[in-house]
């Protein structure tokens, strides 16, 4: 049985201009020991996906649909029932570590602070195993470090420590909403090492967000591709790589500037930009910015799958893919 | 050769800041810049690269004049721009223009699109007519790829590229010779920053500009720059031609920068992370080290570096390094192809 199954998934704002709707349909499986990688924009939905499920929209957000973890669903659960998983089932990690520590604690506070709750440890076995964790997350001298504040990290250590805070309980599941994208390259590159290399140790399942594909080429085993609030593409990472089958990711793909290829004059940029939520095209939400847009996408696209569990949302064939019939796909457009 | 536009001598900018508390203070110094020297030619782009806290962003503002220098001279077309009074450094501004970071921060949220665009326009030429002001604002919005019928809208309801758009039109409309972008593409996403980076290089095409183009990654500045510094901890690691620094990085430092840039291809990037090595953090900006200032994280590490500063110095190619040990190493980048 999948570790996470996430189905038909909507997340909507009530705004002063009305609903909008931030993720339309999104529905996936994450099975134990997988990585899972959601690659989209701004406002491609992937954040509030996973905070809709975690509990954590915002007080004008809703959320419809099923989240299965371990077969309950985490959207029916009752806050006191989320927070015995959030933190010990289920770890995330935010963007920017240094708005995610409390500045006034030190590292050994917070740290214990977790195994305190949910494990029930005493303080001085608290303090042992989050000095371990330390150490697992490559801080040197973990003992003396323990007892500083957050200040007195750099930017990398920092991350490390809320990797660190993360993996403190054994969590079945590590969501990470881009945990590199606010630090420096050569930082990124050892955070990058640092979850590939946890990943192997432990059976952990982990969950990826970021808007930067190159950036999870190395560690995932499945990609999800986002695009205005619904999965325009998913298949296994070599798929997604080396034959991707929707323009969007045929785009994305195209615009990351490599050093490993010659330099052309021109970096290929997908024109246009993001659509606005509220005012989304009728038919393909892509259709717009789309080099190969027809006639028909005005339509809504029919959503590919094969067997081996790749799908795409195109009107363009999917190979070795077969249509869902629209009777076993709920309708989202009116 | 034409004569360089831009002439850095020896720049440095030092912050002072305090601690220790009201009875036992303490100055501290930070050298931000610490003697940064280059030049530039009219319609030439030099991209600059380092990391956060190596000064890119700094020597920016001193080259323009939004923080004062320490040390140093800027000579703009032989002039030293940091002799200036306030005045005159003003209307050298017309001249020398800037493009920030965030795109959205950066942009007034109560002014429309047209009158940040115009702004620089009523600020120097007050006397402009208002039909000569609003003509020339459309065409600047068509320039960058905006529709002038937009001119009216508000930052917000622009996305982050076309606010970064609005800004390359505010700091293009006075006809500037020499445009600073600082970091313009990292706060937008990936398939909107290759729409950034080909429109600030069609522009300088176009119009001549020098262009000095910063960022945090050496994938970015590839395709817009003719040279490329390195910078670190406020020092010049390595100056070179673009097609020379792909190829074969001079420094230890530029080699570890290039492998830390992702690749999006799952079977490469797992073979690159394997000759990735770079280790530890940027040292504390008050605890320089002594001797070469990255020898602490260097690979190539000899006894030389722990106690000779490494002066930048010109290679037989006219490249600059700054390192003891630039002609023993050889850090050829196999899998890039030429240029």
């Amino acid at each position: 049985m999948a570790l996470l199954e996430v189905k038909n998934l909507e997340v909507s704002f009530e705004t002063p201009d009305g609903v909008v709707q931030a993720v339309n349909g999104m529905s996936f499986t994450l099975d134990q020991g997988e990585t899972l990688a959601i690659v989209g924009e701004s406002g491609a939905g992937k954040s509030q996906m996973v905070l809709a499920f975690m509990g954590l929209l915002a007080e004008n957000g809703s959320v419809r649909g099923e989240a299965l973890f371990h077969g309950n669903d985490l959207l029916k659960m009752k806050p006191r029932g989320l927070n015995g998983i959030r933190g010990k089932q289920i770890a995330m990690i935010f963007q920017d570590p240094m708005t995610s520590l409390n500045p006034f604690l030190t590292i050994e506070k917070q740290m214990a602070e977790v195994v305190m709750h949910h494990q029930g440890l005493r303080r001085e076995e608290a303090k042992a195993h989050a000095v371990e964790m330390l150490r697992a997350v490559r801080i040197p001298d973990p003992e003396e470090r323990i007892k500083q504040y957050p200040h007195e990290y750099s930017g990398g250590m920092r991350q490390r420590v809320m990797i660190a805070i993360g993996l403190l309980c054994e969590p079945e599941l590590l969501i990470a909403d881009e945990p590199s994208t606010a630090l420096d390259v050569t930082v990124q590159a050892q955070i990058t090492e640092l979850v590939s290399e946890l990943r192997k140790q432990t059976r952990m399942s982990l969950m990826l967000i970021t808007h930067d594909l190159a950036a999870v080429a190395e560690v995932a085993d499945r990609i999800i591709v986002m695009y205005a609030g619904e999965a325009v593409e998913t298949g296994g990472v070599d798929d997604i790589f080396y034959r991707p089958q929707h323009p969007y990711t045929r785009g994305l793909l195209a615009s990351v500037p490599r050093l490993d290829r010659a330099s052309d004059d021109e970096l290929q940029a997908i024109p246009g930009n993001p659509p606005n939520l509220q005012e989304l095209p009728e038919g393909c939400r892509f259709r717009d910015r789309c080099t190969e847009a027809m006639e028909q996408c005005r339509k809504r696209p029919p959503l590919w799958v094969s067997d081996d569990g790749r799908s795409s949302r195109c009107f363009l064939p999917m190979e070795g893919g077969r249509t869902l019939q629209n009777a076993t796909e709920p309708e989202h457009d009116e | 050769m034409s004569k360089p536009a831009l002439r850095v001598q020896d720049l440095a900018v030092t912050f002072t800041s305090f601690t220790g508390g009201v009875l036992k203070q303490r100055e501290r110094l930070l050298r931000a810049v610490d003697g940064i020297s280059f030049e530039l030619n009219p319609g030439e782009t030099l991209g600059i690269v380092g990391e956060s806290g190596s000064g890119k962003s700094t020597l920016a503002r001193a080259i323009l004049g939004l923080v004062k220098p320490s040390r140093g001279r800027v000579l703009w077309h032989g002039e030293d721009l940091t002799a200036l009074d306030e005045e005159e450094l003003r209307q050298k501004r017309k001249e020398l223009q800037i493009v920030f970071q965030d795109p959205i921060a950066s942009l007034n949220p109560r002014m429309t699109a047209g009158d940040i665009i115009a702004e620089p326009l009523w600020t120097f030429y007050p006397n402009m007519a208002r039909l000569q002001v609003e003509e020339r604002t459309r065409g600047m919005m068509k320039v960058v790829g905006l529709l002038p019928n937009q001119i009216n809208r508000y930052p917000h309801e622009f996305s982050g590229g076309q606010c970064q758009r609005i800004g390359i039109a505010r700091s293009l409309v006075l006809n500037p010779r020499l445009l600073v972008c600082d970091e313009p593409v990292s706060a937008l996403d990936v398939s909107i920053q290759a729409q950034i980076i080909n429109l600030l290089k069609d522009l300088q095409k176009k119009l001549g500009l020098a262009l000095i183009f910063i960022a945090h990654d050496l994938s970015v500045v590839r395709h817009i720059s003719d040279r490329v510094m390195v910078m670190y901890m406020g020092q010049a690691m390595e100056v070179s031609d673009k097609q020379r620094l792909y190829r074969r990085p001079l420094h230890p430092y530029t080699n570890a920068l290039m492998k830390s840039v992702p690749v999006p291809d799952p079977k490469l990037a797992k073979e690159a992370r394997q000759a990735s090595w770079l280790t530890g953090d940027m040292p504390s900006p008050y605890q320089r080290p002594k001797g070469c200032i990255f020898h602490d994280r260097c690979p190539f590490l000899v006894k030389r570096c722990e106690a000779d500063v490494p002066a930048l110095r010109r290679m037989e190619n006219g490249d600059w390094v700054a390192c003891h040990r630039a002609e023993e190493l050889d850090l050829s980048i196999e899998a890039a192809a030429s240029g």
